[in-house]
C-alpha cells in the first residue's frame, strides 16, 4: 500500500465521521467564498481601472454640480490628454428599477474609455443623434433593447421642460468591454448631454458632476490632481481629484462597515471550523493510538507519523475546501446572473489564492497538536495503555 | 420511564466534563450561530428603530412628485410659498403656518478611521420652524447657530463616526468657511446630519428653492385635507406624505437586504453546525456503548436512552445559544456605524440586541440540537446490547 493510499484508507475508517467533518468544512468554505468576495467588492477595488484616469468632482460633494465652463481650464494642465464630463442622470427602467445612467460628451467620452469596444459606426451615430443614447451590452441584454429601438426612461431626478419625467432616448449603440474585467462594467446606460442640457427644466444649465481627465502618464496622476485643485482653490466651485480607481474605492466605502462586519462573520465561521476538525483529528488519533505504535514497531520513524496525521488533516481541508469553494463560485455566479450584473458576486483569482491559504493554514491548525502527540508517542506506553 | 430517562440524563451531564472537548465543539459551534445571526439582525434592528423614531405621525413631508427621496427633490420658491398656506397645515402660535422650507445639500467629511476616502454628510438648511417640528432634538453643546452667519449645529451621531465637525472647528464648502457652535443629540435619524440656516445655504449653494417642506399636520384628517388641496392645485405636482410613512419606507430596502445575508449566512453556517453536532453526539455515544449496553441489560428500555441523548444535545446547544447571544451583546450592541441612506448621505445608527432576536437565536439553536442529537440518540437505542458489551 502506497502512502497516499493508506491516508486515504485512514479517513475512511469512520465513514460517518469523516463525512460530517467533511460537511461542516465544505459549509465553512462554502461561506469563506462567498463572503470573501462581498469583502473584495468592498476593500480592494478594481485594480484593472489602474491611474491613467483622473476623476474631478465638487469639493464639497459630487451632487454638487461644476459647471462645464471649466472645460478649457482643465484642457490646459500638463499631462493632461484629454477631458470629458458625465452627469449623473437618475435614470429608471419601468417601475422601479434604478439604471447607472449618465449623460456624457460622446466623441470626448469615446476618447477618455478605450476600454469599451463598439463599431466606430455606432460612436458616430450616437455623436449625431441628439436623443441617442447607448447602453452596456450587459444592460441591453438583461432588459431586452435592441438597436434602433426607443427606449422609454424616466429620471427621478430631472423633469423635462413640460415637467413631465418620462424621458425617451434612441438606443442607437451597444458598447462592450475589452476583456472579462471590461465586460463586467457595460453596466451603464449613456445619453447625450447636449440634449439633456437643453431639455430638462431647471438649475442645472451647463453643469455636471463629474470631469474625467486621460492623462498621458498615469505616474504623473497624483501632482496633476494636486495642480487641479489648486487652480479652482478658494473659489465657489472647489475641486476634488482623485485617481478613478480611489474615487470607486470611496464611492463603494460609503456603504459603510459592512466590510468591518464580514470580517467578523469570517471569523466567527473560521474560529467554530478550526474546533470542529481539530476536534475529530484528535478523536481519531486518540482511537488510533495502539496502531501508530505498531506501525513505529513495524519501523516508520517518528516524523512519519507526525507526516500521516498531518496528511490526513490536509486530505480534508483540501477536499472540504475545494468542494466548498466551488459550491461558492457557483452560487456566486447565479446571484450575478439572477441580479443582471448589478450585484458581481465574482470568486476571482485572489480569493481562490485565500482560500488555498486558509486550506494550508487549517490543515496545520488542525493536525500539528495530535500529529505532535503522535510522534512523541512511545511505543511501550502505547501498546500497554490498551 | 421518566426516572429512567433522568436517571440516564442526570449520568450523562456529570459526565460532560470527562468529555469535555467534543462536547466544547457543539456549544462553540452553536455560539457561532447564533453570535452571527444576532449581530446581523441586531444591525437591522438598529436602522430601523433610528428611522422609525425620526418621523412623526402628525407632520407631513412634501417632494417633488415622483422624487422618493429629499436628494431628487426641488422646488421653487413660489411653490414653498403656496404650499405653506394650503389648508390642512396647523397655524403656529405666531399665526403663522407651522411648516419648515428645507434644503438639502451634501458634504464630504473624512472617517475617523479612514484618511483617505470621504463619506457624504446631510447639510440640512432650514427655517425656525422646523425645530418646533422636531422637539425632540436638543442641543447639548455650545449654542443654536445665528441665523444669516455661516454657522452649524452638528448630530452627535456625525461626531461620532466623522472627523473635522468638532465644537469650534471650521469646515470649508464651496469656497467659504463654516464654523461648528453647537452639537446637538435627537436619538434618530438627525444626529446623522449638520443644521444651519436655510437662506444662507440658499445663497451659498446657489440654490433658490428648498428640497421638501416639513409641516404639522391640522387634526386626524390634516393629512387628506392637505392631499386633496395640493392634488386639485395646478401649480403643484407633489408628494404628500406622513412623515413617519417617509422614513419607514427607507427601510425597507435595507431590512431585506441584512435579512437575506442573514438567512444565507445562518443556514449555511447553521448546516455546518449541524454535523458539528452529529459528529460530537455519535462519539459521545459510542464512547458510551458499554455503559448504555449495561443499563439497557439491567432493563432499560431504548426511549429514556433516546430521550437522553437528545437533552444532553439540546442542552449543551442551548448553552451555546447563550454564550453566543452574550458574545454578541459584549460585542455588537449599542455598537455605532454608518451606512448610505435614502440621500446617499450617511446614517449613523447603533446596533440593537433586542431580547426579540435573542429568543429568535435560542430557537435555532434547539432545532439544530434536535437535529444533531436525533440520529446518534437513535443509534444509541438500537446498538445490540450482546455485542456493545463485548467491544472494547
Amino acid at each position: 500500500m502506497t502512502k497516499s493510499g493508506f491516508v486515504i484508507a485512514n479517513l475512511f475508517r469512520k465513514r460517518t465521521r469523516t463525512i460530517l467533518t467533511l460537511l461542516s468544512v465544505i459549509t465553512a468554505f462554502l461561506l469563506f467564498g462567498l463572503l470573501q468576495s462581498v469583502n473584495t467588492i468592498f476593500s480592494a477595488g478594481a485594480d484593472f481601472v489602474g491611474a491613467t484616469r483622473l476623476i474631478v468632482q465638487a469639493r464639497v460633494s459630487f451632487t454638487s454640480p461644476l459647471p462645464i465652463s471649466m472645460l478649457p481650464k482643465l484642457e490646459a494642465v500638463p499631462g493632461v490628454a484629454r477631458v470629458g464630463y458625465s452627469q449623473w442622470f437618475g435614470g429608471v427602467w419601468q417601475e422601479n428599477t434604478p439604471l447607472i445612467m449618465f449623460s456624457i460628451d460622446p466623441l470626448r467620452h469615446h476618447d477618455i474609455y478605450p476600454e469599451y469596444v463598439m463599431p466606430e459606426g455606432e460612436w458616430q451615430a450616437f455623436a449625431n443623434t441628439r436623443t441617442g443614447m447607448i447602453a452596456g451590452k450587459m444592460v441591453a441584454e438583461q432588459y431586452g433593447w435592441k438597436l434602433g429601438q426607443k427606449i422609454p426612461i424616466s429620471s427621478n431626478i430631472f423633469p423635462q421642460k413640460n415637467g413631465s419625467k418620462a424621458w425617451s432616448f434612441d438606443l442607437v449603440g451597444i458598447f462592450d468591454g475589452k476583456d472579462e474585467n471590461w465586460k463586467k462594467r457595460t453596466n451603464i446606460v449613456y445619453v447625450q448631454h447636449d440634449y439633456f442640457d437643453e431639455a430638462n427644466q431647471f438649475g442645472m444649465k451647463g453643469r455636471t458632476n463629474f470631469f474625467i481627465l486621460r492623462l498621458t502618464d498615469s505616474a504623473r496622476a497624483e501632482a496633476t490632481a494636486r495642480t487641479v485643485d489648486a487652480m479652482f482653490e478658494n473659489s465657489p466651485d472647489e475641486t476634488k481629484t482623485q485617481t478613478e480607481k480611489d474615487f470607486n474605492i470611496s464611492f463603494v466605502k460609503q456603504i459603510g462597515d459592512i466590510g468591518l462586519i464580514v470580517r467578523w462573520i469570517l471569523f466567527a465561521v473560521f474560529f467554530t471550523l478550526l474546533l470542529v476538525v481539530g476536534n475529530t483529528m484528535a478523536q481519531s488519533v486518540r482511537e488510533r493510538i495502539p496502531e501508530l505504535a505498531v506501525l513505529k514497531t513495524l519501523g516508520f520513524s517518528d516524523r512519519s507519523v507526525l507526516g500521516f496525521v498531518l496528511a490526513e488533516a490536509f486530505a480534508l481541508c483540501l477536499a472540504g475546501g475545494l468542494v466548498g469553494l466551488s459550491l461558492a463560485s457557483l452560487a456566486g455566479a447565479m446571484v450575478e446572473k439572477g441580479t443582471g450584473g448589478q450585484f458581481q458576486l465574482h470568486l476571482d483569482g485572489s480569493v481562490w489564492l485565500l482560500g488555498a491559504l486558509a486550506i494550508v493554514l487549517m490543515s496545520v491548525a488542525v493536525g500539528l497538536l495530535p500529529g505532535l502527540r503522535a510522534r512523541r508517542l512511545r511505543i511501550v506506553d502505547a501498546l500497554a495503555g490498551h | 420511564m421518566l426516572s429512567q430517562a433522568l436517571a440516564i440524563t442526570g449520568i450523562n451531564i456529570r459526565s460532560i466534563p470527562e468529555r469535555w472537548a467534543p462536547s466544547l465543539v457543539i456549544v462553540i459551534g452553536l455560539a457561532g450561530v447564533v453570535a452571527v445571526f444576532t449581530a446581523l439582525l441586531a444591525m437591522a434592528a438598529g436602522f430601523e428603530s433610528t428611522l422609525q423614531a425620526t418621523g412623526r405621525t402628525d407632520a407631513a413631508l412634501i417632494l417633488r412628485g415622483g422624487s422618493d427621496a429629499e436628494l431628487n427633490s426641488a422646488f421653487d420658491r413660489d411653490s414653498t410659498d403656496l404650499i405653506k398656506q394650503e389648508p390642512g397645515i396647523r397655524i403656529g402660535g405666531d399665526g403663522k403656518p407651522l411648516a419648515s422650507a428645507e434644503l438639502m445639500i451634501i458634504a464630504e467629511l473624512v472617517r475617523k478611521d479612514d484618511l483617505r476616502h470621504g463619506a457624504n454628510i446631510t447639510v440640512r438648511g432650514v427655517e425656525p420652524q422646523a425645530f418646533a417640528l422636531r422637539p425632540q432634538l436638543k442641543i447639548i453643546a455650545g449654542r443654536n447657530f445665528t441665523p444669516g452667519l455661516r454657522e452649524l449645529i452638528v448630530g452627535r451621531g456625525v461626531i461620532r463616526q466623522f472627523q473635522g465637525a468638532e465644537l469650534g472647528q471650521v469646515i470649508r464648502m464651496r469656497g467659504s468657511e463654516w464654523t461648528v457652535v453647537g452639537i446637538f443629540a435627537s436619538g434618530d435619524a438627525h444626529e446623522s446630519e449638520m443644521w444651519t440656516d436655510a437662506n444662507v445655504a440658499r445663497s451659498t449653494f446657489a440654490r433658490l428653492g428648498s428640497s421638501s417642506v416639513l409641516a404639522a399636520l391640522d387634526g386626524p384628517d390634516g393629512l387628506a385635507r392637505l392631499k386633496s388641496a395640493v392634488a386639485a392645485e395646478p401649480r403643484l405636482t407633489m408628494d404628500v406624505m406622513r412623515e413617519q410613512d417617509y422614513f419607514s419606507g427607507q427601510t425597507r430596502q435595507f431590512r431585506k437586504t441584512i435579512g437575506f445575508l442573514a438567512g444565507v449566512v445562518t443556514l449555511i453556517m447553521g448546516l455546518g453546525a449541524v454535523f458539528a453536532a452529529l459528529n460530537s453526539m455519535y462519539a459521545a455515544v459510542a464512547a458510551r456503548g458499554k455503559e448504555i449496553a449495561t443499563l439497557r441489560a439491567i432493563g432499560f428500555s431504548g426511549l429514556p436512552v433516546i430521550v437522553s441523548v437528545m437533552i444532553e444535545a439540546l442542552l449543551l446547544a442551548l448553552g451555546g445559544a447563550v454564550l453566543g447571544a452574550l458574545v454578541a451583546y459584549a460585542l455588537f450592541n449599542n455598537l455605532s456605524v454608518s451606512t448610505l441612506g435614502q440621500n446617499f448621505t450617511q446614517v449613523v445608527f447603533n446596533f440593537k440586541v433586542t431580547p426579540e432576536l435573542v429568543v429568535r437565536g435560542l430557537i435555532i439553536a434547539v432545532v439544530i440540537g434536535m437535529i444533531g442529537g436525533f440520529l446518534p440518540a437513535l443509534r444509541a437505542a438500537r446498538l445490540p446490547v450482546t455485542t456493545s458489551l463485548r467491544e472494547a
